[in-house]
Order: C-alpha cells, then structure tokens, then sequence
C-alpha cells in the first residue's frame, strides 16, 4: 500500500540513476520498503570492513564523506541523489570505506532483496551499476566513463586521492558560446565579454569548424593585422582539434599537452563531423585539480547556482586543510580563506539579486558582521549580516524595505545552501531588526551608544566589526562617520565597551588549570571562543575604536597597527597579535578535525605541547585585559 | 441506590485493554531505544466538539529510523462537514480515499501506538481532538505521553534578551527553519513527516541525555 511518504520518496528517487531507469510501478513498490534514517553530522553510516548491511543508501539531503578509516583524507563525497555502499552488497564482500554524515543527512536506505530483483530484470539498471563500478567513483554519473570492466580494480586501487581524479571523468561547459563563419569580431568580441568566457567556437550547420581565443584576438586584431571588422572565418583556429566526450582528467591533460592549446573540442563521437558536446578549457582542469586559490576564486565568480558554490566550498575546506599541513602563516592563509569566503558570499548577492522581480528601489550595502567582517572566519561558521539602504522619503520606507528584508531572506536562504550555518540570534538581514536605511541606522548605533546597556554592548560589539561585501562603500563610511561622532560625544561608552570585553569567564583557574564547562551540551569541554577568543577580540575592538579607526577589522592587525601607535605598549600588542593568530589556528584545526566550528575542544584530546602553547596565550589575554581595565577605568563602573 | 457510590467501571472494549495493558512497562530511559509516534491529524475545524477528524497520519520514529512501510494514514467517514476547512486540506467528504468509520480507525490507532511517546506539533490540539472522538465512543482519554515540537524548539533557542523571540512558531517556521521540503503540507502523513524531520534536528541542538530531560 503506498502512503504520502512513499510517494514523495519516488518522486525523489526518480529523478537520480539508477532508479530513473524504472518504471514507476516498480519504482513505488520499492519506495514502500525504504527506510528514512536521519544522521547527525560526524555519525558513521558504515564503517571500514564491516560487513554489508542489508540495505543500500541513498542520500535524499546533506552529504555523507567516504574516506578511508584513520585518515582525514575525504575520498569522495556523496550529495543529494547519490548512491553508496552499494558494490559490497552485490559482491557480497565487507565495506572499503568508512561513510560519514558530513552534515546532518537524511538517508534512504532501500533493502537489497528488494532491489536486486529488479537490477537484474532492468538492464539499464544493470548497466549503470557496471559502469559506474568500473570507474570506481561514487558518482552516479559517471556513466560518460567508460572504463574497466566490473569490480576488477578495487583490490588494486590504492584509492589515492591524484588516482581517484584522474579517472574521474572532467566537468566541462556545455553551455556553448558559438559564431558563424561571417561574424564580424567585434560582435564576438562583445559576445565573448559578455558570457565572461574566453573562447568562442565557429560552427557550420551545428558542425565545429573552428575556434577564436583571446589569444587571437590579442595576436592578430588587437596587432593591427586585421580590422575590428574582419570575419571570424580570417582570424580563426583551423582546422580545430577534437575529443570524444568521455574524457578523464588524465586523458584531457595530456591532450592539451600535446597540442599545446588552451581548449579542447569535445564532440559526440570525438569527429569533426559530429555535433559539438561541449568546451573543456584549461580552466576547467585547473578547477577539477582544485587546490589553488586563483582558479577557486574564478570558478566563484563563474558560478550562476548557489549548488555549484556548495561544491567549490568543500574544494576552499581542502585547500584550508593543506595551507595548515603545510603550516602557512595563519595571517596569509587567513586573507585567501576569508577572501573567498568573501567573494562566495558577493556571488550569492550577485545571483540572488539577478532572481529577483525587480532592480533594487535605491542604493544599498550588503555588511559582513561578527568573524566574517573581521577576515577571521575560516570555517564555515553562522552568518552575521546586515542591509543598509539609502534614505528614501517616509512613504516609500516600507515597500523599499519589505524589498530588502525579502532580499535579505533570499540571500540567507542561499548562504545556508552553500553551507553557512543560520545565526541562532537571528541576527540577519532578513531580520526586520537588522535591515535598516542609513538614517534609522544612524538612530540605532546612538542609541545603543548612548545607552549602553548589556544588551546594547552585545550588539555594538557584533555590530561595529562590519566589513562591505556588497553595493555601495559610500553608506557604510558615512555610518562609521556617524558612529565616531557619536562615540566622541560619549567617551563613556568605552568604559562600558571595556567593561564587556572583561565580562567573559576566564580561561584557567587559580592553578593554571583549564576551566572547562559545567553543564549544558559541551559539559567538560574547553569552550576555546568565549574564554580565549572573544577577549582578545573584544579587547582589540574597544582599543582600536578609542583611536578611531575603522577601516582595519581583522584582530591580529588591529594588533599591529596598535603597536604602530602606541610605541609603549608595542611588546603586549604584538604579543596579542600573535596570540590571536594561534588561537584562531587553533581553533581552526580543531574544526576541521571534526567538521564543526571548532568552537568547543576536547582537552584530553590534546597533546602536552598542544596545551603549553593554549596556556600561553592566556596569559598574554589576562594582561590585554588589565590594560583595558585601568586605561578605561572599569572600576568605577557601577555593576 | 446512594448516589456517591463508585461508579461502575464501564465495560470497555478489548482493544482498549489490550492498549492500557502496554502502559504496565516502563518506558526506556535511552533515547535511542524509545519509540516515538509523529501524528498529526486534519480536521474540519478547531472545535472539540462541533469538528471531526479526517484522516490521522503517524510514523514511527526509532533511534533515528522511519521505516515507511510502518506508517499509519487512515481517513475517516464524515457525517459533520465544513466546506471551508476542506479546501485547505483537499480531503472531499467522498473523495475516492477508502474512508473507515471513527470507532474503527481510533482502534488501530490505538494498536499503532501503545504506549510510545507521542510528538506532533502543537500535539494537544491532535490529542483533544482524538480524547474527544474517543470520548463520543465512551472511552477514556489517551494515556501516552506527549512531546511538542514547538516548545522543544523553543528550547533550542539561545536564551538571551537580544534575541526577540516570536510567540508562535509554526510547522511552516520550523520546515523553514530546518530547510525541510514543504511539499506534503496539508496531508497528515506528510505534516507528520516534516514534524519528525524537524523533532530530529531539534534533539540534535538539545542533546538530552535520557528521556526524562525531554519530557521535564
């Protein structure tokens, strides 16, 4: 008997390999016998060499990450639609693979008994599983590849990661950009900008029969050789070079090795004389390699659905991952990670608003807050962010802001895709509080600057590390301007901006011991944020506002540019810096080690250097913190 | 006959029997062993006493595992009939679903059941509205403990004054919320489905560490 949600199962199932193969018949009944299992992020689905359970997976939301036990290396990730844990079920031999929720997952897990019938009855069932065994991916889609036959590379496959790639057949557009012979190239020239791509093919009768690069652009037109008004057919690449469709990566590299070109052709059969597939650019491979900042950021800027965004973000998580193998400077690794993040989130703005209905009424900036607005944000921690818009007249306030708020919603939404956590304060642009014109926005700094209550301190300290990401600068200078105005009016607020950075428990006890939670859902773990991090954040940002400068945001060099103007203290600023830079690396690693936010260590976990260097930040906090406490005369406070 | 006297204990069903008779074991203290019933139902109206269920939906949730052939969905024959609430759920009063009577549907869903913690959002509406068609059959009241996905949800969020906290919170706030798909909204099975996914994600934010730390 089917039911609601056997029908909504089948109607997922229907749209991913192999179960796009079946009838709809079949394809019900077997949504009757799945079962729904709902995984939290770091819990093992199956483990290395454990022997196959009875059902297979299927990922209906989230990912799983497919690694090797005891290695932090991820092999392959599993997302939406994809299947896995499959091959061991049919060759009845224990799981290769540790699976793991990488976030939190729903899973379909659908019983073998009942599918193997069917697998073997279907024969494009039966195809897709032989092929897509052979290419040894988990990917379902993997049927462009053709490779070895069933099963008889797995034992040799030492599942190297460069193996794993290069047998994974490449990505490439198919969204082609394509010309008659007759164009002129200026209009290619345009169309070229335009699409934002570097080259454009020549076709006949849908038949390629040549390419234009930028190159030729450069060499023979820009040169002087032919007019702007010349036909594509003078200046083209001909006779043009092309590849079947299939390609692996390995395969692609050399191809545009050997000819020494930029771009490859790829036709249905590989022939001239067969329609044209797609383009495949040294771009495309370089994506596909993926650990270089350069090409990550590129593929941001090319990428026109917040899916593809999700996918290069795991490719930003390995190169952060290497940069601290590596051990990089935290402070350089720091500028490439948060300018990715950064251009990430410009991307979504930019997508986001090309889905609206209409053009945004007037002006507005999109603002980073909290850990992305300070450049600190290296994982992928809760978004913090804020509209300003320009000052409209009273009776356009609302539909202008209702604009915004549904902007703010849309972008949120789409940050949360690509896998930026919801604030649990809910302090976001698509909260009506946080989604102002400049002029109310004016209103409630002074407010809060004015009165500056607990709750008020809070905000403005989140609030005051705002970076632009998005729209125009002009509205937040003149924000920043009228923030400093008002501070210099109240130096009081210092006092209770000081009086805050002390609030947060201290990290170590009486003897040098690490104080650890007492309760609650992380009880006997060191919270690293709240008793090491935020201090020293929120020490820098009372400093650095009482010399009124805004335009410097990130911690470490708030430091820096602290001990430039204070020679005195120039020892313990520099002494701070580089504590915040070890906390955050600290924090980092801990992070990835177990895909969170790193927020919360497990001190038995850590080793005894480990601890030494944890300790001794402390101490550098501990003294910050004094200085602020006299320089701001916290004392007199009246608590 | 003096009239303070006990009452009679009424004669009851079975089936009836048969359910009070799960409630003599006490429930696992892991969570991971518990079961938990998601209903919810679609009625006429919010009146105990003028509305009617129309269908009952419900799955069994166990450490984390729906199993979909274990579900329940039930429609009900309808004699009381408000035009209004039908277009919102869709159900036509002879729509072609095979309906069952209320007395029949009440009895398996009280052999689907037992003695499991049930969790719905805004559960007492579903249970009311159930004691009350139990009620017009002459039998007592459910006995099983209850869970609201609103008011665990409410838990999750931060405890702070900056934070203003909205009153209510709707299935759809919370489908939002936890990026569940809505697409099943307005079918009781389907309501019942999202209200699971969203009593998974909120224990995950909660960590209780026994079932007394959620039914406090």
């Amino acid at each position: 008997m089917k039911n609601t949600i056997s029908e909504r199962i089948a109607d997922f199932l229907k749209s991913y390999p192999p179960f796009n193969a079946m009838e709809s018949k079949q394809l019900e009944q077997l949504s009757i016998e799945v079962t729904i299992i709902h995984k939290e992020t770091n819990t093992v689905v199956f483990s290395q060499g454990e022997s196959p359970h009875d059902n297979f997976y299927v990922v209906n939301k989230g990912a799983v990450a497919l690694s090797k036990s005891g290695s932090s290396q991820i092999l392959d990730i599993c997302d939406e639609g994809d299947v896995f844990g499959l091959r061991p079920l049919l060759a009845n031999e224990s799981y290769k693979l540790e699976a793991k929720a990488y976030e939190e997952t729903i899973l379909y897990a659908i019983p073998i008994k009942d599918f193997k019938p069917l697998a073997l009855e279907n024969k494009r069932i039966g195809n897709f599983l032989i092929e897509s065994f052979a290419s040894n991916t988990g990917n379902p889609y993997s049927i462009k590849h053709r490779g070895k036959l069933y099963g008889d590379n797995i034992d040799s496959n030492q599942y190297s990661s460069d193996k794993m790639l290069d047998l994974q057949p490449i990505k490439y557009s198919t969204k082609l950009i394509t010309c008659k012979e007759g164009t002129q190239v200026k209009t290619i020239a345009n169309k070229m900008t335009k699409h934002n791509v570097g080259c454009m093919l020549v076709v006949r009768e849908d038949l390629p029969v040549g390419i234009i690069t930028d190159k030729d652009i450069r060499k023979k037109v820009a040169t002087g050789l032919y007019p702007i008004t010349a036909s594509a057919q003078s200046i083209m690449s001909s006779p043009i070079i092309t590849y079947p469709k299939g390609l692996t990566l390995a395969q692609s590299q050399m191809a545009m090795m050997k000819s020494d070109i930029s771009h490859l052709v790829l036709t249905e059969d590989g022939t001239t004389d067969s329609k044209v597939a797609g383009i495949l650019s040294k771009h495309d491979i370089m994506v596909a390699v993926g650990n270089n900042p350069a090409v990550l950021l590129r593929a941001i800027k090319r990428a026109s659905k917040a899916k593809r965004l999700r996918s290069i973000r795991h490719g930003i998580m390995n190169l952060l991952q290497g940069y601290l193998e590596q051990n990089i400077p935290l402070g350089l690794v720091s500028k490439i990670i948060s300018e990715l993040n950064d251009a990430s989130t410009k991307q979504v703005v930019k997508i986001a608003l090309s889905k609206m209905e209409k053009e945004p009424p007037v002006k507005f900036t999109w603002l980073s807050m909290g850990s992305q607005g300070r450049g600190e944000q290296l994982l992928n921690t809760d978004q913090d962010n804020a509209i300003i818009f320009e000052d409209v007249p009273k009776e356009n306030l609302e539909v202008t802001r209702s604009y915004f708020l549904k902007l703010g919603e849309r972008i949120s939404k789409m940050l949360n895709t690509i896998g930026f956590e919801y604030c649990p304060a809910d302090m976001m642009a698509s909260n009506l509080s946080w989604c102002h014109s400049l002029s109310e926005w004016k209103d409630v700094t002074r407010h809060w600057i004015h009165n500056p209550g607990p709750d008020e301190i809070l905000l403005s300290s989140i609030f005051f590390d705002y970076n632009v990401t998005f729209g125009d600068k002009a509205l937040a200078d003149e924000l920043s301007q009228s923030i400093f105005d008002s501070v210099q009016g109240y130096p009081l607020f210092f006092t209770h901006l000081a009086s805050g950075a002390l609030q947060n428990p201290s990290p170590s006890g009486f003897f040098r011991d690490f104080l650890v939670e007492q309760d609650g859902e992380h009880k006997d773990f060191f919270d690293l944020k709240l008793r090491a991090l935020m201090p020293i954040i929120d020490a820098a940002r009372v400093l650095i506002l009482s010399h009124s400068i805004k335009s410097i945001n990130n911690t470490a060099e708030r430091y820096e540019k602290l001990a430039e103007l204070e020679p005195n203290n120039k020892e313990l600023y520099l002494a701070c810096s580089y504590a915040s830079k070890a906390l955050l690396k600290f924090r980092t690693r801990q992070g990835l080690l177990h895909n969170d936010s790193g927020r919360y260590i497990a001190l038995d976990k850590l080793n005894k250097e480990e601890k030494i260097k944890l300790k001794r930040t402390f101490k550098t906090v501990k003294e910050i913190q004094s200085l602020i406490e006299v320089r701001f005369q916290v004392k007199n406070l009246l608590r | 006959m003096w009239p303070f006297s006990k009452k009679k204990p009424l004669e009851l069903p079975d089936f009836w029997r048969a359910y009070e008779e799960h409630f003599k074991e006490k429930l696992p203290e892991d969570i991971h062993e518990n079961i938990f019933v998601v209903l919810d139902t679609e009625t006429t109206g919010f009146s105990f006493t003028k509305d009617r269920m129309l269908c009952i939906g419900a799955l069994k949730l166990k450490d984390n595992n729906i199993v979909v052939k274990d579900t329940f969905e039930v429609y009900i024959q309808q004699e009381h009939y408000d035009s209004e609430s039908a277009e919102i759920h869709g159900i036509l009063k002879k729509s072609k679903k095979n309906t069952i009577s209320e007395l029949e549907a009440l009895k398996q869903f009280l052999v689907y059941v037992k003695s499991y913690i049930l969790v719905g959002h805004h559960v007492m509406f579903d249970v009311n509205m159930i004691n009350a068609a139990l009620k017009r059959n002459g039998l007592p009241k459910l006995k099983n403990k209850t869970l609201d996905t609103e008011s665990l949800y409410i838990r999750t969020l931060l405890i702070s004054s900056v934070v203003q906290k909205k009153e209510r919170y709707s299935l759809d706030d919370l489908a939002k919320k936890f990026s569940i798909s809505r697409k099943d909204r307005h079918t009781a099975l389907g309501d019942a489905f999202i209200t699971a996914i969203a009593f998974l994600r909120t224990i995950e934010k909660l960590k209780p560490q026994k079932i007394k730390d959620l039914l406090r």
